[in-house]
């Protein structure tokens, strides 16, 4: 996977601010694209819809509602290239219907969005997929009764044996199945996974499906990759693999847009951080903005949470006890002390 | 004794008759359908129906010869796998299987209706359409010939012989298309449809060429039956064959080239065992009448037929074919 030259001639301008960014990991020799993502979005303002330099992804004026219930609207978001951009939220904030927009798995009401300059609002998602924008599922789709193996070949790309009529002609797909099945075993080795090619991906661990999941995925040569909730029931030490597997990603010049929940992952990796509640993006800046953003912490906690209760509140409660008290006197202790509790 | 004996001879001569080409090529349309790509088809018969009749009336009532006959009723079956396709495939699998039994019904119901009958002949159906086939035999049609102390004429010989080809054709057929990449991608959307789609594939033309592909199968095995019997009736063409056809292929085993075959030869061979059995051992008084009486066998063989299958899916749920380790994915 070559990467996209734009994303290096963007910030080939300001080479000298490059060293000044944060470390990364130290496989991706000379070529640190971390660093120019992150870089390149150092300055710019914390504020929700901005223009990043060099957007793969943009979005503008999606909707979708069900029923009565707004899922998504975003208003205009901007997805910086070759970076990590996390997408976070409280539960239902509308992050996974959002990847479904995204991905033409779902229709939004209004909007339109697209990737490379290229609309995907009127694409169904293996054309989405085949633009190279690839996703993954919060809930693991291991295609269990193929190999592990059938499953990576399966994201292979342009397989001329995938046509109904080259399929009965094996000298037309031979050769491009053994060199997909080479790359297949490398990326499985990465994976670690390379010893399970021939079981069924039925009977992989929960880990272990989702390394499988992400693995397919980059079968396709994606150039941007939407992982839903990536690190979501994996125990802490396939976290941290999984980790330095999404920053290799990075490190290959992908875009990657992931969900999450656990904010020390989102804080280890991300670029960008949007946060998102009841459909709307709330917040957008880098991950050491968004602990202390106020909207944020009022969405994930409640606007009132540090708030103490007002001496009404307080005088009412006690009020309502008392009466409760009253009310039981000459009963038996346990059961006046029940009933107030249950009243507060 | 000599009556057990007797009812395996009759019995193995089924397994090898038209009717398990029937059912088998039933069968392997269906697990094209079922067994490989998920889809419920629960209307296999109409695309036999179609393929039948597209002989029958191509030759009886137009004229045409036979050979233009049978490109007929395949562009038939072809014709209604896309009509049952297109508006049902985009959607859950549910309403194709509702699409597929409602069709095999109505189909069947116009087929033998009134104002039908100048076209298919209404419930007295059509015959002699078979003759330009059966005069292509290498055998004499009328004379008998004697294969392993049974007796065949020349015809049902030559039928018979065309239709284990056909069986033999579709199965290769089946063999390199599921071990070809394309069969990996049907085989995905079983699994999940969604998972496929994110990885670029067109899931709704996959799943409307197996449809096209199992149809036509289906079609073949109409006209394998229609040719032997050399007669076509709507009524010969009762749902109850594509579940039959299901059964056969989970005897022998879905997913699996050769589970469908080898179902419907077993199939066939325990229901005429069971009938010839229990008929000799009724006549004979074996089993006396007031137990069973002879009108009964065609039932209980039925009865034998689904206790089978109820034992074989408790100690052998993959079918005799199928791989073990495959089938308990499901039960987790």
């Amino acid at each position: 996977m070559p990467a996209e030259p734009g994303a290096h001639g963007a910030h080939a301008a300001r080479p000298d601010e490059v060293p000044a960014a944060a470390p990364t990991r130290g496989s991706a020799s000379g070529r640190i694209p971390q660093r120019l993502a992150r870089t390149a979005l150092k300055d710019l303002p914390w504020e929700v819809g901005v223009a990043k330099p060099d957007p793969a992804v943009v979005v503008d004026g999606v909707t979708r509602t069900f029923g009565g219930l707004t899922a998504v609207s975003v208003d205009h978001l901007e997805i910086q290239r070759g970076g990590i951009t996390g997408l976070i939220g409280p539960n239902g904030a509308g992050k996974t219907t959002l990847f479904n927009l995204l991905t033409g798995f779902d229709r939004p009401d209004t909007g339109t969005w697209s990737f490379d300059g290229q609309s995907l609002g009127k694409m169904s998602p293996h054309q989405v997929a085949r633009l190279g924008v690839v996703r993954t599922f919060q809930l693991t789709k291991a295609l269990s009764r193929l190999t592990v193996l059938q499953n990576m070949l399966l994201g292979a790309q342009g397989q001329n044996g995938e046509s109904f009529l080259k399929a009965l002609v094996p000298g037309t797909w031979r050769r491009q199945e053994t060199a997909n099945t080479e790359r297949a075993m490398d990326l499985l080795r990465r994976f670690k996974l390379d010893a399970k090619r021939d079981d069924f991906a039925g009977t992989l661990s929960g880990g272990q499906r989702k390394l499988l999941e992400m693995a397919r995925a980059l079968m396709s040569d994606p150039k941007v990759v939407m992982l839903d909730e990536p690190m979501a029931g994996v125990n802490p030490a396939l976290t941290q693999s999984l980790l330095g597997h999404v920053k290799d990603l990075r490190e290959e010049g992908m875009t990657v847009i992931f969900v999450e929940h656990d904010m020390d992952v989102v804080r280890d990796i991300s670029d960008w951080v949007v946060v998102m509640a009841a459909g709307r993006v709330i917040a957008e800046g880098p991950p050491e903005s968004i602990s202390q953003n106020q909207a944020v912490v009022d969405a994930y906690l409640g606007a009132h949470h540090d708030a103490p209760l007002t001496v009404e509140e307080e005088d009412r409660v006690l009020a309502e006890a008392e009466a409760e008290i009253a009310r039981e006197s000459g009963g038996p202790d346990v059961i006046s002390s029940d009933g107030t509790r249950n009243q507060r | 004794m000599s009556e057990i004996i007797n009812a395996i001879a009759i019995a193995g001569i089924a397994a090898f008759g038209f009717q398990a080409i029937f059912f088998a090529l039933l069968a392997i349309g269906i697990n094209v359908h079922f067994g490989y790509t998920g889809l419920l088809n629960f209307g296999q018969i109409a695309f036999a129906m179609l393929g039948g009749f597209g002989i029958a009336v191509s030759v009886s009532q137009w004229g045409l010869p036979f050979g233009v006959g049978v490109l007929v009723g395949l562009a038939a079956a072809v014709v209604l796998a896309l009509l049952l396709g297109l508006p049902t495939l985009r959607l859950r699998a549910d309403y194709l299987a509702i699409a597929t039994i409602a069709t095999a019904e109505g189909l069947r119901l116009v087929f033998r209706s009134v104002s039908a009958t100048p076209v298919t002949g209404g419930t007295r159906g059509l015959s002699a359409f078979n003759v330009g086939f059966i005069d292509l035999s290498p055998w004499d049609p009328q004379a008998r010939h004697d294969i392993l102390g049974t007796t065949w004429s020349g015809g049902e010989l030559w039928v018979t012989l065309i239709g284990w080809l056909l069986v033999l054709l579709t199965s290769l057929l089946v063999w390199q298309l599921m071990r070809s990449p394309w069969g990996r991608v049907v085989k995905a959307i079983r699994e999940d449809e969604d998972a496929v789609r994110a990885l670029g594939k067109n899931v709704y033309a996959y799943k409307i060429q197996s449809l096209v592909l199992g149809g036509v199968f289906g079609a073949l095995g109409g006209m394998v039956y229609a040719v032997s019997t050399g007669s076509v009736n709507p009524d010969q063409y009762q749902n109850a064959n594509t579940f039959l056809a299901y059964a056969a292929l989970i005897l022998g085993g879905a997913a699996r080239v050769l589970g469908p075959v080898v179902g419907a030869m077993i199939l066939l061979f325990v229901l005429q065992f069971a009938d010839t059995l229990l008929r000799a051992l009724i006549s004979n008084g074996v089993i006396p009448e007031a137990l069973l009486t002879s009108t009964d066998v065609a039932q209980i063989r039925f009865v034998l037929v689904g206790v089978g299958l109820m034992l074989l899916l408790v100690f052998r749920p993959q079918g005799i074919f199928g791989d073990r380790r495959e089938v308990m994915l499901d039960a987790r």
